[in-house]
């Protein structure tokens, strides 16, 4: 077991490594420094000593890959690429274009972010649960097929309007609680009420008709009939037989995205004001602030692949037959 | 007149006359005429079938661009022909010029007056604040109580059209397909449908906004048509450039496994632990940058938004490959396990014939489900990413757009709501009818559901 999740660790290099260049050769070969100095100043009227002064004060006015200047171990760390994409390998993410520290500004997102995306992960995923169990209990009846049918249209309503309509609903119409903003003493309750909900209702449809289908899966097996032919009631079926033994996949797909809820909900943050690393990334983005997004491309990508380690190891949790090594 | 071929344009009629030519070439394969035949044999299939037939005519007949000749200047005597710089459509045509009633702002549906107050000067030559009628709405009412009896009586002829010529259109069908198998009353019903609102909507905005106008005064119908066309592009464009280069990947690296399979697999696991919308971001805002740098590129402003548009498609395609990349490398590696593809190495069948005669056709279904089912996500995608603002230039009509412009305006009293619902009416109704169609055609082709008996 541990000697597998050295080696998971140690196959995780390589990826971050493509991650790295990858992020590198979008923001600084397609994209050279002198075009972002260009773009954050402005296309017009932008003179040769404005460029020079900007890529000085953001620390692009090195050479890409070798500086052959300096002398020794210089040639390789006096570098754009060695300043700018080695050093997030030690979580050292540098300053944003507006000179505010990117690692302590995570740090303190991070929770708010982890407030709303924790609760609406637990809860969506007891919610979907329960109701796709409730409709395997009346399979191939009509009632069954008539909420699959509802499930499509509930998957066919694009997210935005999930948002925009509760707010107007709960937040505007019937004022049960603030339309957006948060508040880190007290009563954060009241803020997080209404993200929570959204985001459990937008992911019902697609949640619940997922889990329906690995339920079915299973309980057209073999051991269902015998069970049924032994006797066992059909509450006993579904949660002792059905459920443990569609753990296998729900995990496959759940797991995964644990680790990612730090990164929190783009869309959620933006609309309900929260200051998390969603919100965060929705500014970078829309500032065109390079150095952030490149920042969380990484950790993204870090916290991806904790996820697939964390799924290989609750598989052993779930299935005794599974074995790492 | 002068026609004008976007590079969408152009994509898009490939597309389908690849689409055209690839069906033509299934048709002959028995085993998948049945199975569409099993898509088509339910009422369900057929009605939404028709509702993306008719989102799809939509979109190709908004994509026959071209720019009108101006007038010759007055007092200028040349032979040469000036174009318009706006480029108008076929659909726009169709439409009646639904979409070149421009109010000044936001008016409600069906409205006689602005939403907005104005500062005027009546006959007196009193200032006064009111609101102002709308220069193209109930222009021909005496009383502006008569005007629900005045739209009822404006909408019974073109209700009698539509009938006619859905009758017309039906009744042709009926002579060819009335003895087929499939459920084509189904069909004909929404079509009928489809024709009598069409028909409808096209003469009554002559009089009224429908749906009302947005903040800039444009009729939010029209927009909302409008959206149709960049909403089925993007689903199929972007799924149309994934395509070549998951299933190349995936082919190659299940085929001929050994370090081209470690190279695929190293390169989808890289890309797929990137989150998603950081890398499209990235893209679209490293491509923006791009464009401003190069504004001499393109002649007119809608070429602009188009080469946006296109590297939309292209970044969505080029960053969402992974998934069905794995699926493909599985599904290969499993059919070269298989009896028929050993004994055709024995008797020394090259690696190109084995590759498109035993196993690209096993792989068909796969990428049909997924083109179908990713239509779908990528229509849904559309207004997320406008709304971010990495999405569709806001010159080019839009849902994602039309959302993003009209979010806030729901918390005005009062609420101006019908923006919002004309641009999610439509993304809906097509996302709807694309995903129930999927679910048929994943029941009919894949494998797993058609071997698993009953469910659904």
């Amino acid at each position: 077991m541990f000697a597998y999740i050295v080696r998971r660790l140690l196959y995780a290099i390589p990826i971050l490594i493509g991650v790295n260049l990858l992020t590198f050769t979008l923001f600084f070969v397609v994209n050279s420094p002198d075009d972002m100095a260009v773009s954050q100043l402005g296309a017009k009227y932008v003179t040769p000593e404005a460029i020079q002064n900007w890529k000085v004060k953001n620390g692009y006015d090195k050479p890409l890959f070798l500086n052959s200047e300096e002398g020794g171990v210089g040639t390789i760390t006096d570098t754009i690429f060695f300043t700018k994409s080695v050093k997030l390998f030690a979580f050292d993410f540098g300053r944003s274009e507006s000179g505010r520290d990117i690692t302590s500004d995570i740090s303190v997102r991070m929770w708010p972010s982890l407030a709303v995306a924790l609760p609406t992960f637990l809860v969506g995923i007891w919610v979907n649960i329960c109701v796709a169990l409730m409709v395997v209990m009346f399979h191939a009846t009509r009632l069954d097929r008539w909420t699959v049918f509802v499930f499509v249209g509930l998957m066919s309503i694009s997210y935005l309007f999930y948002i925009i309509g509760g707010q107007y609903m709960v937040a505007k119409t019937w004022r049960l609680v603030p339309i957006s903003g948060f508040d880190a003493q007290g009563q954060v309750w009241k803020f997080l009420i209404l993200p929570v909900l959204v985001g459990v209702i937008a992911g019902i449809g697609a949640g619940a008709r997922w889990y329906r289908t690995l339920f079915l899966e299973e309980a057209n097996q073999d051991y269902v009939r015998t069970a049924r032919a032994k006797g066992c009631s059909e509450i006993t079926i579904l949660f002792r037989h059905i459920l443990p033994n569609a753990l296998i996949p729900i995990l496959t797909g759940v797991v995964v995205l644990i680790p990612t809820l730090f990164m929190g909900s783009l869309l959620i943050e933006s609309f309900f004001g929260i200051p998390g690393l969603g919100s965060y990334m929705l500014d970078a983005i829309r500032s065109q602030d390079f150095a952030i997004v490149r920042s969380m491309v990484f950790i993204g990508s870090i916290l991806y692949i904790t996820g697939l380690i964390l799924t290989d190891i609750s598989y052993t949790w779930a299935d005794p037959r599974v074995r790492l090594n | 007149m002068k026609p004008i071929l976007l590079w969408s344009d152009g994509l898009v009629f490939l597309l389908v006359i690849a689409l055209v030519l690839f069906f033509y070439k299934l048709r002959e394969d028995p085993q998948t005429r049945t199975r569409w035949a099993q898509v088509f044999s339910s009422k369900l299939g057929m009605v939404a079938f028709t509702v993306i037939m008719t989102y799809v005519g939509i979109a190709l007949l908004d994509s026959l661009h071209f720019r009108r000749a101006l007038d010759a200047p007055e007092g200028m005597q040349t032979n040469e022909v000036f174009y318009d710089n706006k480029v108008t459509s076929v659909f726009d045509v169709l439409t009646g010029g639904m979409g070149e009633r421009f109010e000044r702002t936001y008016s409600a549906p069906f409205a006689l007056i602005s939403f907005e107050k104005k500062n005027t000067v009546d006959e007196q030559g009193n200032s006064v604040r009111d609101f102002p009628p709308l220069k193209y709405a109930g222009l021909d009412l005496a009383d502006p109580g008569d005007k629900w009896s005045d739209i009822l009586s404006k909408s019974m002829a073109p209700l009698g059209w539509g009938l006619l010529l859905s009758g017309l259109l039906i009744g042709v069908q009926w002579l060819f397909l009335r003895r087929g198998l499939f459920p084509w009353h189904a069909s004909w019903v929404t079509q009928a449908i489809v024709i009598c609102t069409a028909v409808w909507l096209v003469s009554i905005s002559k009089h009224y906004h429908v749906l009302g106008t947005d903040k800039g005064g444009a009729d939010v119908l029209f927009q909302s048509l409008k959206g149709i066309r960049t909403g089925v592009l993007l689903g199929t464009l972007a799924t149309l450039v994934m395509l070549p280069i998951a299933v190349t990947l995936g082919v190659t690296a299940g085929y001929f496994k050994g370090w081209v399979d470690d190279v695929v697999q190293y390169l989808y696991t890289t890309l797929s632990s990137i989150p998603g919308i950081l890398l499209i971001a990235a893209s679209v805002l490293l491509f923006q940058v791009y464009i401003d740098l190069n504004p001499d590129f393109f002649s007119i402003g809608m070429e602009k938004a188009d080469a946006r548009f296109v590297a939309l498609c292209f970044i969505l395609g080029v960053t969402s490959w992974s998934t069905l990349c794995r699926l493909i490398r599985a599904e290969t590696l499993k059919i070269s396990q298989l009896g028929y593809v050993q004994a055709a190495h024995a008797f020394g069948v090259s690696h190109t014939r084995i590759l498109s005669r035993h196993i690209l056709p096993n792989l068909v279904h796969i990428i049909l489900i997924t083109f179908v089912l990713d239509f779908s996500a990528l229509v849904l995608a559309e207004a997320v990413l406008s709304y971010i603002g990495v999405g569709i230039d806001p010159s080019m009509g839009s849902w994602g757009n039309m959302i993003n412009g009209a979010r806030a305006e729901l918390s005005r009293e009062p609420a101006i709501w019908w923006t919002l619902s004309g641009a999610f009416f439509f993304m809906f109704v097509i996302v709807l009818a694309a995903n129930l169609f999927s679910d048929l055609v994943r029941d009919a082709f894949d494998p797993r559901t058609r071997l698993g008996g009953d469910d659904a």
